[in-house]
């Protein structure tokens, strides 16, 4: 029995020969990705995953794992299987993104005009 | 406010902030021994609710005249204690605990939720605050009680021999006050036999989707005494091991 500084440790009479065996199949449940909102309209963002039998009971755990420490105002939970995982060996689809600059509004001054508008000239 | 209500109004929150206290240390014994990591996580994330609740109401206390909250609550005897003796039980197992666990929460609530409409301001104020905590406490409850409950053979007989063992204790949480009377013609709570009836009201539906049975009313046996400081063997243990490392230095600046 493990003998601790902690009395409840001892309390529980754990065993010492505790024999590690490989985790079976679905032994902590399926995982559920939880998304927290911290502001009413703003986006949900990723916080984590939790495992649970249920939507119901990934909420509950959820809202405890993430939701403690910080305000959330809303959690979101999905099945980890339902979540649609694009491959790495195709993230080259990717890669020219950061070289098409003819894409982006940057050269577009308008600005000047807009704040010569608002003062109705 | 006079002097008696004054007193009944301590002996309502000392009930309550005891309650609070002993069960938020019972449940912090799971921490690291919880059958599921997540689980694990939020029943002492609850529990530690629960004993920031308790923190609260000894405040409440401390501005009616009590000691400190850290000597009210590390420096008094086990008889010193107004709590429910369902609150100081050995945890048992899994099931036992979240059988006390629904039994209890849903009680704390109530007894919230007609404070937060009490005239008497600062413990309403405490309430409302409170509100939240408590919605998820119950929910966790709810949830656990009764999935277990009817899940198979197993689960549901364990269910069912735990809430046996819970109940006449769980009955000795409305332990007739002799102070009541005063708080209820005040407008500050309602008193123990209608809390008791809401209480009953409340948990039935959920008992009935768990499948489990509540023991025949002739059977009841209140088990009372914790509000008057008669306790079992098993609060001074968990007092003294509580109040340990307060005890060792109780001037020390934390």
């Amino acid at each position: 029995m493990i003998k601790s500084l902690d009395p409840r440790v001892t309390r529980a009479e754990i065993d010492l020969d505790n024999n590690i065996e490989p985790l079976r199949e679905l032994d902590q449940w399926e995982t559920f990705e939880v998304f927290h909102q911290k502001k009413r309209g703003d986006q949900h963002m990723h916080v984590g995953i939790v495992h649970a039998p249920n939507a119901e009971m990934a909420f509950i755990f959820g809202k405890e794992q993430f939701g403690r420490r910080g305000i959330s105002v809303n959690i979101w939970v999905v099945r980890t299987r339902d979540v649609y995982v694009s491959d790495y060996e195709d993230s080259d689809i990717f890669e020219t993104v950061p070289g098409k600059n003819y894409r982006e509004a940057g050269g577009y001054k308008v600005m000047d005009k807009i704040n010569k508008y608002k003062k109705g000239i | 406010m006079n002097q008696n209500t004054t007193d009944a109004i301590k002996e309502l929150l000392y009930k309550m902030a005891d309650d609070l206290l002993i069960i938020g240390h019972r449940n912090s014994e799971w921490t690291g021994l919880g059958p599921i990591l997540e689980e694990d996580i939020s029943f002492s994330s609850m529990a530690q609710d629960k004993i920031g609740q308790a923190q609260a109401l000894y405040v409440l206390l401390h501005e009616l005249g009590e000691q400190e909250p850290d000597t009210v609550a590390f420096m008094r005897n086990a008889n010193q204690f107004h709590n429910a003796q369902l609150l100081e039980l050995p945890n048992g197992e899994y099931d036992f605990s979240l059988v006390r666990h629904f039994l209890f929460d849903h009680a704390d609530q109530l007894r919230f939720e007609a404070l937060a409409t009490s005239s008497y301001e600062p413990v309403a104020k405490v309430a409302r605050k409170v509100k939240g905590e408590l919605k998820y406490h119950v929910f966790h409850a709810n949830t656990w009680f009764v999935k277990l409950g009817s899940a198979n053979e197993e689960s549901h007989n364990r269910m069912q021999a735990a809430f046996n063992d819970a109940w006449n204790y769980a009955l000795g949480m409305f332990e007739p006050s002799n102070n009541e009377g005063l708080l209820i013609e005040e407008g500050i709570f309602e008193g123990e036999k209608a809390l008791f009836n809401k209480w009953l009201s409340n948990i039935t539906p959920y008992i009935l989707k768990a499948g489990i049975t509540i023991p025949s009313s002739d059977t009841w046996n209140p088990v009372y005494g914790g509000r008057k400081g008669t306790h079992t063997e098993h609060l001074s243990p968990l007092v003294e091991e509580m109040s340990e490392v307060f005890r060792y230095d109780p001037t020390a600046e934390w």
